[in-house]
């Protein structure tokens, strides 16, 4: 996890916020409901959205076609969200999503980021070394298969579509949805069967 | 997708292939851009449009902001950076006023 900010951070914070206010752009209330709708967001979403798309074909149809709509299907809160663009992994092709410029998240379905997600080195060296990345973190993937790294620099926030592994022939949407961890949706790790 | 596609029909088709003006906006002033430097100048392909959204050029510093069409654009990662295995790539969302037929 990041380091809490600092009381000179906070204090600039307080006084954004005041001149924001001030300015009539902002208010409290606004502030409040953005925080609640980011505190009720969890990677829960998305591994419910990824497990009905494993078992729905409609659902699968509707999320690779507008992905705000099957966000606010699966519970989401989207409004005044960016668009959610989805990436889907193939026996061919793996996606790994980062911000080299920011922090640019899918907040509205995983919540905050985590810490790594915001650090330079993880920004620096996703798009510059994705294979020694992934195996930082576990990830073999066969030789065959090709990286696209997806920098998430305007409009869109994206997350991956992980495939559906081998071993979990008949299971339920919530077993599924179990073994989708928020990495997965990332792109730095896939979806095991223990 | 829902993004609004008004304004601006996109200059660009899936497949162009496009170069990205090798322009530093941020030598000159101060600015802010969505365009990252290790794409500039370099040559990519057109994945697909993906609507248009207000220039976050203007945006930033509360000035009128057009919409721009934005793209999706595919990058070989190999030769941006010296290193890398051939085949992996990198797609950036690049706004049309940075990018030239190529």
């Amino acid at each position: 996890m990041a380091a809490p900010p600092s009381g000179a951070s906070l204090a600039l914070l307080e006084k954004l916020v005041a001149a924001l206010n001030a300015k009539g752009l902002v208010s409290e209330t606004e502030i409040a409901e953005r925080q609640a709708i980011t505190d009720r967001a969890s990677p829960e979403i998305g591994a419910r959205m990824v497990a009905r798309a494993w078992t729905d074909p409609e659902y699968y149809a509707l999320l690779m076609r507008d992905g705000k709509a099957a966000a606010e299907a699966a519970g989401a809160s989207m409004a005044g969200a960016p668009e959610l663009g989805v990436l889907e992994n193939t026996p061919k092709q793996h996606h790994l999503v980062v911000c080299t410029l920011c922090s640019c998240y899918p907040r509205a379905l995983l919540g905050y980021p985590p810490g790594w997600y915001k650090s330079f080195a993880y920004r620096s060296r996703a798009v510059r070394e994705p294979r020694a990345v992934l195996a930082e973190w576990g990830t073999q993937l066969a030789d065959d298969v090709e990286i696209r790294v997806v920098d998430s620099t305007a409009d869109y926030r994206w997350m991956v579509l992980p495939m559906r592994p081998k071993g979990t022939e008949g299971w339920s949407a919530e077993k599924l949805a179990a073994i989708v961890t928020r990495d997965a949706l990332v792109g730095v790790a896939v979806p095991r069967v223990e | 997708m829902s993004a609004a596609t008004d304004a601006v029909a996109p200059r660009f088709a899936p497949g162009a292939r496009v170069r990205v003006k090798d322009d530093w906006p941020e030598t000159r002033g101060p600015c802010h851009i969505r365009t990252p430097h290790y794409v500039r100048g370099r040559l990519g392909q057109v994945v697909r449009p993906l609507g248009a959204f207000p220039n976050p050029e203007d945006l930033a510093f509360a000035r009128p902001a057009p919409r721009r069409q934005l793209y999706h654009v595919l990058f070989e990662q190999p030769p941006i950076w010296n290193e890398g295995k051939a085949g992996d790539t990198v797609m950036v969302e690049i706004f049309e006023h940075w990018l030239e037929e190529a």
